[in-house]
């Protein structure tokens, strides 16, 4: 793959939270079986962001990405790609689309330049060699261009199933469980060129149960459990708002017990009173109520309490997340 | 209309044809040429001669319809049932192609290639029997008709089927037998009335007695019937087609 490329900040500054490229609007699927998939699914998301649809297994990610694809048909609700209905406009809407399939599911006897140069065509886009090729190099597949897709490996298929879907050159990006059945070096290629389309003003969808992916990935977060959307936040502020931290302190000497004036902090001391663990909201943080760490390192050098050592956690998307699901009923 | 659509699956349906040569071309030739070794060359001189026309060359049109038919339906069948099957059909149903394009790509690869076939099949029977052509352009308007009409069957066999055994069902059990009973290998002079009169309700045989009159100027039925017979077939899986489209019928869920 090419040079990663640095994420700009002011890139993420100068995205106008106010264009949405898709409009997903009380969107509802009951497939025939009577299988309730989606329920009222509103959904914004914003031009040039990277957007990470969180849930568990059978939680609706996938058939909401279909619905927009136009591979399922909603039973309610409609979706808009850049304005474009896509039932009514639906050569305008899906010419905007790329979609990369949860599944393998490659062609076997056709060349890697022909399956993608297909792609491209199938997309109403005239043969255009110098962009097949850019794709291809960017992937780390140009070596590989007049080999049979068969004779691939599983990382490599995946890498064809990218460039087929970035051939007709596409303003979003669907990106459907992109590290199922990946390796550790494939995901980070993955990650650097899903920054870089981003960068290039590419909007990325990408459906995820690795968490770590979208904590690495996203700019913006939705949680989906049982067909609803229960969240959508920023991710920062998703984890500003749900995360927890948590401060060790190893004491010099052990404690038999807390001083009073620790009460407020709700402290907990370890068996053998050597260890103080303080679990505080990170939303506290700023809050002028003196339970801060700074307070409660004043409090604990004005009652005379030595420490050693100390260092703090974060909780990570995937506990926010575990958490937020769980209270699901 | 987007046609760069309808070309990427014309190319890429023929060169899978291309990539499969030896037994889209060849197995079906080497089959048609052992009935005209068979019936043409060894057992047609014992036979008397139906209409005036040596019974070597009268089935010639039956036997090119009979590959036709085979040929277009199970071409244009895998076709569309081998991408639902290993679920490369995503990219399709995800494209911006209206239910039109992806039939013209898809029938007309397939007709393209039993129309070929058909051609290749008619030159390697006049090796083996003297032919004359009464009505060349007739011919190949049929020749083009049925090729376009049974693949747009086949087609919707490929979207029907759930299973490769059920994509080989309808050829098998009802294409076939419909061939040869329609009058590939006789005239419908040579049945009882009555028989005569159930065949009627065979189509193939407005199929192979339309191609024949092309070839020797005269048929059991009106060459204008026979054509009418064809066109409404190809109306009526025109219909079909759409609506499965429509309904997304095993396409979409």
């Amino acid at each position: 793959m090419s040079a990663p490329a640095t994420r700009d900040s002011s890139m993420i500054a100068t995205i106008d939270a106010s264009t949405s490229v898709i409009t997903v609007s009380g969107l509802g699927k009951t497939y025939a079986t009577g299988h309730v998939a989606l329920k009222d699914v509103s959904l914004d998301i914003r031009r040039g962001e990277i957007f990470a649809l969180l849930g568990p297994n059978g939680a609706g990610k996938t058939t909401l990405i279909s619905i927009i694809c136009g591979l399922v048909n909603a039973t309610a609700g409609k979706v808009e790609v850049a304005g474009y209905d896509i039932v009514a406009d639906y050569r305008a809407a899906r010419s905007r689309i790329g979609l990369v399939p949860q599944e393998l599911t490659t062609d076997s006897f056709e060349s890697v330049w022909a399956t993608v140069s297909f792609s491209r065509g199938l997309f109403g886009r005239k043969a255009n060699p110098a962009h097949i090729e850019k794709v291809l190099r960017s992937l780390s597949l140009w070596d590989k261009k007049d080999a049979r897709i068969m004779t691939l490996s599983g990382g490599m298929k995946r890498r064809v199933l990218i460039a087929k879907a970035l051939s007709h050159e596409p303003e979003v990006l669907f990106l459907d469980e992109p590290s199922a059945g990946v390796d550790v070096e494939l995901r980070r290629d993955m990650w650097r060129l899903v920054r870089e389309l981003r960068d290039e003003g590419v909007t990325i969808i990408l459906t995820t149960h690795y968490l770590e992916e979208a904590e690495e990935m996203a700019d913006r977060v939705g949680v989906i459990a049982k067909g609803e959307l229960i969240l959508v936040e920023d991710k920062a502020t998703l984890m500003r708002k749900l995360g927890k931290k948590q401060l060790t302190v190893e004491l010099t000497g052990p404690l038999a017990t807390l001083p009073q004036a620790l009460a407020d902090f709700g402290l907990i001391l370890s068996q053998d009173g050597t260890r103080l663990t303080y679990t505080y909201a990170t939303n506290r943080e700023g809050d002028d109520d003196g339970l801060s760490i700074a307070g409660l390192l004043a409090a604990l050098s004005s009652e005379g309490i030595a420490f050693k050592d100390l260092h703090t956690e974060q909780s990570s998307l995937e506990d926010i997340f575990v958490s937020l699901v769980r209270r699901e009923p | 209309m987007n046609l760069q659509a309808i070309r990427a699956i014309y190319a890429f349906e023929m060169n899978r044809t291309k990539r499969t040569l030896g037994q889209s071309v060849v197995s079906p030739v080497l089959s048609t040429s052992l009935y005209f070794v068979v019936f043409g060359s060894a057992i047609g001189p014992r036979m008397a001669e139906v209409g005036g026309v040596a019974y070597g060359a009268f089935i010639v049109p039956g036997l090119m319809m009979l590959t036709l038919l085979t040929q277009s339906i199970s071409n244009a069948a895998f076709a569309i049932y081998f991408p639902r099957f290993t679920g490369t059909i995503y990219e399709l149903l995800s494209a911006p192609v209206s239910p039109f394009e992806i039939v013209a790509g898809y029938v007309g690869a397939a007709a393209t290639k039993s129309t070929v076939l058909g051609i290749i099949i008619l030159a390697t029977a006049s090796l083996f029997v003297p032919l004359e052509i009464r009505h060349p352009f007739w011919v190949l308007g049929f020749l083009v008709l049925t090729a376009v009409t049974f693949s747009l069957f086949g087609f919707i066999i490929g979207i029907w089927a759930d299973g490769f055994e059920r994509l080989q069902l309808i050829p098998m059990l009802v294409i076939t037998p419909l061939t040869f009973l329609g009058g590939t290998f006789y005239s419908l002079d040579m049945l009882p009335p009555v028989w005569r009169t159930v065949t009627l309700f065979n189509p193939v045989v407005y199929l192979v007695s339309g191609f024949r009159w092309s070839f020797f100027g005269h048929s059991d039925v009106r060459v204008e019937v026979s054509f009418a017979m064809t066109l409404a077939f190809l109306i009526v899986c025109l219909f079909i087609v759409r609506w499965m489209f429509r309904t997304g019928y095993r396409l979409k869920s």
